[in-house]
């Protein structure tokens, strides 16, 4: 159902977001957030503990649905779209946890995403040979993000660095549109950050990157667009330079610092 | 360089240690069905179709629980309701023995969309309380329809002629069919977990967030799931109807749920012998007690606790457990 005529004339903006609200049992987690993600783009979502940085990701993929404002991705209207149909429509998100399925092997992990695209998903009565077909493109994939040496290892016994990497091989599987990334490099060592960072910036060539980050540093190295959230609000939105500059974001990041 | 050997001794294990379970569960499988098929010279027949009536049900009850992680509080549903269609159709309606069993199976699958459809969207808790909600709605259905005769059941069922050659009535005949739908059924179960659908399944028991943001429609594999046990559930509950020519209130009730669940327990989720030792062991117990006197279901209880106290894998899964490690010592 994914439109493939898109790629001629791709909107500049492929996923956007107006006056989204989520309440909480009467807290109000987000409020009125605006969020436009333009193909092509590294953009970063950051802002203190608890700016409802995660639950803007969970609208935007669906797994909660908006209290109020509407969500569209690439000129369709998502608001009330399932979380499995707004990815199969080429929104694909990674999670703050590393989502993997850590008891298949690195290669199975990879083809149980290749699987459904290639109407292989529903066959129950087939044996497991029939996914053999899918092995040379998740091998290439594997190789891009240098994960080929690992293929039949278990996805759990992975280094933590890698295993994120293994998730971002997995996600590009879907070839989506827009790639949404919740903390792609927490808990990570400085080797697995320039290897990520670069991976990142290589698959945003042409699809769109939207990224929930903390290390300030990898952000101003990597994304070309950032929006500053604090309780809920979008505080500020623009260049590293300009948001950086901005007064409220450096008290909302003073505020926070001993943390 | 330290990682990559330790990486290379881990790997090498782990192949080692799958090619002994593979190996051990292929022999177990040729021994098995070689005690099978001499057993009827030796044992009761009509105890070993019974024996593997309740194996087939609680193999098809182990693909809900053991490798999609739904635990199911419903199932009598579609092995007693499978029953009584299969026994309607035979009885009543003169069908031949192998339409009535299609019959049964068709019947439980439509009820395990019904019943799939409703629990589904629950996890844990809720999903087993909404499936024994609508069984038990089932089991007044059953009380109270007068196609089911009541209390009495529907009895004396003819066993009839498979496919109009093969009398049933002949105690060989029917327990060589009876193992034959054994057979066919615990492969249908090995050929659905091992299948692309299969890694479907593990993947969103695995991980299911993961697999809904990889554009998988988890409730929908779910219900795939649910309605594929309950078809086989059925085709165990209809053999049974053909094997003791009767239906009857029983195996509706929602202690036959509980047995199926204790059956699946005993001999080890996720496995594929399990279930089936798990059933034959019960079922032996039950018939051993039943002359004794001793109360069947203290018995059963007691067993149920020492499994969960001491060997929580259950029989085959404790006993793969240690074999592996073994295998790991080595």
């Amino acid at each position: 159902m994914a439109p493939t005529d898109l790629d001629k004339n791709e909107p500049r903006v492929v996923l956007s977001a107006r006056g989204l609200r989520r309440d909480f049992a009467g807290f109000v987690a987000v409020k009125s957030v605006d969020l436009d993600v333009s193909h092509g783009n590294i953009h970063a979502l950051i802002g203190p503990n608890g700016a409802g940085k995660t639950t803007v990701f969970n609208l935007l993929t669906k797994f909660l649905a908006p209290t109020s404002g509407r969500i569209e991705l690439l000129g369709h209207d998502i608001t009330r779209t399932s979380p499995a149909r707004v990815a199969r429509m080429g929104l694909v998100r990674s999670f703050q946890i590393s989502a993997i399925f850590p008891h298949l092997s690195v290669l199975d992990n990879v083809r149980v995403a290749l699987q459904r695209p290639s109407g292989l998903a529903v066959q129950f009565w087939r044996s497991l040979a029939a996914l053999d077909r899918l092995t040379p493109r998740a091998e290439e994939l594997l190789r891009s993000v240098g994960l080929d040496d690992a293929r039949n290892r278990l996805a759990g016994d992975l280094s933590y660095g890698r295993k994120r990497v293994l998730e971002i091989a997995t996600t590009l599987a879907l070839d989506p549109k827009v790639l949404l990334l919740d903390e792609p490099m927490a808990g990570m060592g400085h080797e697995d950050v320039a290897t990520v960072s670069d991976l990142i910036r290589s698959v945003a060539k042409d699809r769109a990157v939207l990224m929930v980050e903390h290390n300030l540093t990898v952000v101003a190295d990597l994304c070309d667009w950032i929006t500053v959230m604090q309780r809920g609000e979008v505080l500020a939105a623009g260049d590293y330079a300009t948001v950086s500059r901005d007064e409220r974001v450096k008290v909302a990041y003073m505020g926070t610092a001993d943390e | 360089m330290s990682e990559g050997t330790s990486d290379m001794v881990e790997l090498t294990l782990r192949e080692t240690q799958a090619k002994t379970s593979a190996r051990l569960e292929w022999t177990l499988v040729g021994l098995g069905i070689l005690a099978l098929l001499v057993a009827p010279f030796l044992v009761y027949p009509i105890f070993l179709m019974k024996m593997l009536c309740f194996a087939l049900f609680a193999c098809a009850f182990n693909l809900l629980l053991g490798y999609t992680g739904l635990l199911s509080f419903g199932h009598a549903t579609f092995f007693g309701g499978a029953a009584y269609f299969t026994a309607h159709a035979v009885k009543v309606w003169g069908w031949p023995p192998e339409a009535g069993i299609l019959l049964g199976v068709a019947g439980a699958a439509l009820l395990g969309l019904v019943m799939g459809f409703f629990a589904i969207r629950r996890q844990g808790i809720y999903f087993a309380m909404i499936t024994l909600a609508l069984s038990q709605m089932f089991f007044f259905f059953c009380v109270q329809s007068p196609f089911t005769e009541g209390e009495d059941g529907i009895q004396g069922v003819p066993r009839g002629m498979l496919v109009g050659v093969l009398d049933l009535n002949r105690s060989l005949n029917m327990y060589y069919f009876v193992l034959a739908v054994f057979l066919i059924g615990v492969f249908a179960i090995w050929r659905i977990v091992n299948s692309p659908f299969g890694m479907i399944l593990r993947s969103i028991r695995e991980n299911e967030n993961r697999a809904i943001s990889l554009g998988y429609s988890v409730a929908n594999y779910k219900l795939g799931a649910f309605v594929m046990s309950a078809a086989l559930a059925g085709l165990a509950g209809s053999l049974k109807a053909i094997v003791f020519q009767f239906a009857t209130l029983t195996d509706v009730t929602w202690q036959m749920s509980g047995e199926v669940i204790l059956m699946t327990l005993l001999g080890g989720i996720g496995t594929m012998v399990g279930p089936i030792i798990g059933a034959s062991l019960v079922i032996g117990l039950e018939n051993t007690l039943a002359t004794s006197g001793f109360p069947v279901s203290i018995a059963t209880g007691l067993i149920f606790m020492v499994c969960v106290l001491i060997f929580r894998r259950g029989i085959v899964g404790e006993f793969y457990a240690r074999l592996l490690k073994r295998v790991g010592k080595d």
